[in-house]
């Protein structure tokens, strides 16, 4: 009840402010309300996972930039969680070495800011590339210069639909096939086991294939006067980045992930190591399932940061959702209060969505008590 | 960036106090608080670069100097605030600044919906480019297919989207919020041509680490008038922005110097001069000021030609006055009679 009307009471001042925002720019003379979406933009964006061009609409704009951002976080979570672990747990590691490195890289990363990193990174990406005419050929498919990483860009041909279809009929029959057989042979997991297994994952897209035709072909990278045009870019904006907030998130994550599996009990290893189990077995079927409890929680705030932290990309030309739509579309229609108020909104909605998630792993995870 | 954002949802949202306290006179403010507040670029030589021992120097920063030479009696009493071409807009819109010198172009949908007045032209530019002299290119026709950096949430990146545009041609967008990131990216190599307004592609050549290895391109694909504006609401505050350029222009036609404005003001016969010196009566009364404003700002800043010769007329950066000379030398410079 209490927090209801918190609730209302914070509703209602924002409405409140909202409109006299909106009455004191009309008093000074500023434009305002969202007429400008369904505008001309007019300008270009660099790297866009849709359609899209100088005469698409500030709409559009708005959401090339949000994809980007959500690219760039979604990639960067993967990347950091695994590198994460990786140096959390060799943190924890028998080898001197092995966890005096992973505690150098640990200080290092984490007290440099990270703005410095990103700068870091784009030019250390940038620099040592050639320029495209020196570009370095990567088996005649692909290739690297300081414009970006080009390879070749799969096309969906007409009847890929029934391919898709047929993989994914596969990929059911395939673990069906794997659970039955786990329960009734137990141990038995033979050659004629992982043939069967493969059958019946390729043979319904083989039959399609055949019947139609493989319905992909490849645009590959092609030079012009200035570079290669066509194909898939990584730009070394996106590169450098995507390695920036990685490597700075997984820093965190790592000492998370050690305070996880220190906070599981010396004699639960031992047991296990009585039991039999390896090391490797041990931490992963008895230290971190109990670790995770005390690892999830923390790692969603990581998770929420990174992708805060996504909207540095400006400083290195990434086009996310800060640089194109609260920068460039903010400055060219001046309306600073609906773009702010869209892009708040925007994080706002975004972290929930994270955090919800999260909550939903964390009681999937957490101790079943009985 | 985000913080002053925040300023100005808050600002914007506190409704009538906030709204009144703009609406009251600026040049009050400025008196009262003793100092003038003024939005430049951050770092662009010829416009406003910092000195090195806590100074500005440039032409916007000049022009800056002769408004508190105007208000306040003092060329000295101004923070700057510096500013990238992102936050310009917000930052004047929100009243962190009384008024921006910060090469900014005078378009319609600035002056008419972001609520603003443009005070006039200190600067006549145009958009031009810049490429490295190995590439070969001697015209922005032969840009197809380049890869091009710039500035993000300026004119430069409409004008480059609609000139490759109205030509079939293609380009590949590279666009930072800092001009010292576009540099350093463009030195890096990211990318073929740099393109922004033509006096500050000069001022930008000499931040790369060989300067003498690029050229700028003989053609301007746009006309960028550049110059100081302010809030709308204030006409007084406004009024007196405008006569401070017109000032500066003026006293180069009547021949009034920083060296012998002192002397003219005794000696002079010329009736304009002499009105516009106050040597009977109080040619500020109109604005609110005092009768020396004008002197002072002759006195203590000089006048459009020192100041252009001072920043960018010579060397390093050596441009020519073209538009910019005197409508008497066949430019565009012009200022309305004081009388
Ligand atoms: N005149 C154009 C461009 C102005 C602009 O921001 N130019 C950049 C590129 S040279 C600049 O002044 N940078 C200086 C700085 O960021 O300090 C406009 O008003 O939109």
């Amino acid at each position: 009840m209490l927090q209801a009307l918190l609730l209302a009471a914070v509703l209602g001042a924002i409405v409140w402010m909202f409109g006299n925002a909106l009455d004191n720019l009309a008093r000074q003379g500023i434009a305002s309300g969202f007429g400008f979406w369904n505008e001309r933009a007019g300008f270009a964006i660099a790297t866009s996972l849709i359609e899209y061009s100088e005469t698409s609409t500030y709409g559009r704009a708005f959401l090339v930039g949000l994809l980007n951002t959500l690219l760039v976080s979604a990639l960067g979570v993967v990347f950091a969680t695994v590198l994460g672990f990786l140096i959390g747990i060799a943190r924890l590691s028998p080898n001197w070495l092995i966890r005096q490195w992973a505690a150098a890289y640990i200080e290092l990363v984490r007290n440099v800011p990270l703005l410095l990193q990103i700068f870091f990174w784009y030019f250390a990406v940038l620099r040592p590339l050639p320029q495209p005419r020196h570009s370095i050929e990567l088996l005649g498919l692909a290739y690297l210069n300081n414009r970006g990483l080009y390879l070749p860009k799969p096309i969906l041909e007409p009847g890929f639909g029934w391919l898709s279809a047929a993989l994914l009929l596969g990929l059911v029959g395939c673990l069906l096939w794997l659970r039955r057989a786990r329960r009734e042979a137990g141990s038995d997991r033979g050659l004629r086991y992982w043939l069967i297994a493969g059958l019946l994952l390729l043979a319904p897209a083989a039959a399609v294939s055949l019947a139609v035709g493989l319905p992909l072909g490849w645009e590959l990278p092609e030079f012009r006067r200035f570079n290669f045009r066509g194909g898939l870019v990584l730009s070394p904006e996106f590169v450098a980045l995507l390695t920036a907030l990685s490597t700075y998130t997984a820093a965190f994550i790592a000492e998370i992930v050690r305070a996880g599996i220190q906070s599981v009990s010396q004699g639960q290893r031992e047991a296990a190591y009585s039991l039999g189990l390896s090391p490797g077995q041990t931490l992963r079927h008895v230290v971190l399932p109990q670790a995770m409890r005390v690892i999830v929680p923390p790692l969603t705030n990581q998770y929420l940061n990174l992708t805060k932290n996504s909207s540095l990309a400006a400083a290195i030309a990434y086009p996310d959702l800060v640089s194109v739509f609260a920068g460039t579309v903010l400055n060219q229609t001046g309306q600073a209060v609906e773009v702010i108020g869209v892009t708040m909104a925007v994080y706002l909605t975004i972290s929930l969505v994270i955090a919800a998630l999260m909550n939903w792993y964390n009681r999937r995870v957490a101790l079943v008590e009985r | 960036m985000r913080v002053r954002l925040f300023a100005l949802l808050l600002l914007l949202s506190c409704g009538a106090v906030v709204g009144l306290a703009q609406a009251a006179s600026t040049l009050e403010a400025v008196k009262q608080r003793g100092h003038l507040r003024c939005g430049v670029s951050q770092g662009l030589p010829g416009f406003s670069t910092p000195d090195g021992s806590g100074g500005w120097t440039g032409l916007d920063v000049d022009f800056c100097r002769a408004v508190a030479a105007a208000v306040l009696g003092d060329a000295d009493k101004v923070r700057f605030a510096a500013l990238s071409a992102k936050e310009r807009f917000t930052a004047l819109q929100s009243g962190e600044v009384d008024l921006l010198a910060r090469n900014t172009t005078w378009t319609l949908s600035r002056d008419a919906e972001l609520g603003f007045h443009f005070v006039g032209v200190l600067f006549y530019d145009g958009q031009g480019f810049m490429v490295p002299k190995e590439l070969g290119v001697t015209s922005v026709a032969e840009l197809d297919g380049a890869t091009i950096c710039s500035n993000a949430g300026t004119t430069t990146e409409l004008n480059l989207a609609d000139w490759f545009r109205a030509r079939g041609m293609d380009y590949q967008p590279v666009v930072f919020e800092k001009s010292d990131e576009v540099a350093a990216a463009y030195d890096a190599g990211r990318c073929d041509a740099y393109t922004t307004d033509r006096a500050s592609l000069y001022a930008q050549r000499n931040k790369l680490k060989n300067p003498d290895a690029h050229v700028i391109l003989p053609e301007l694909i746009s006309k960028e008038p550049l110059g100081p504006l302010v809030r709308r609401g204030d006409d007084q505050w406004f009024s007196i922005v405008k006569w401070t350029l017109y000032v500066l222009i003026g006293a180069e036609e009547l021949g009034l110097t920083s060296a012998n404005v002192e002397e003219q003001r005794q000696r002079s016969r010329h009736p304009e001069v002499q009105r516009l010196l106050s040597v009977n009566g109080n040619s500020g009364q109109g604005l609110g000021l005092g009768p020396d404003w004008a002197y002072n700002i002759i006195r203590q800043v000089g006048n459009y030609g020192e100041l252009y010769q001072r920043n960018l007329g010579r060397a390093p950066l050596g441009i020519e006055r073209g538009l910019n000379a005197l409508y008497t030398d066949g430019g565009l410079m012009y200022a309305p009679p004081f009388r």
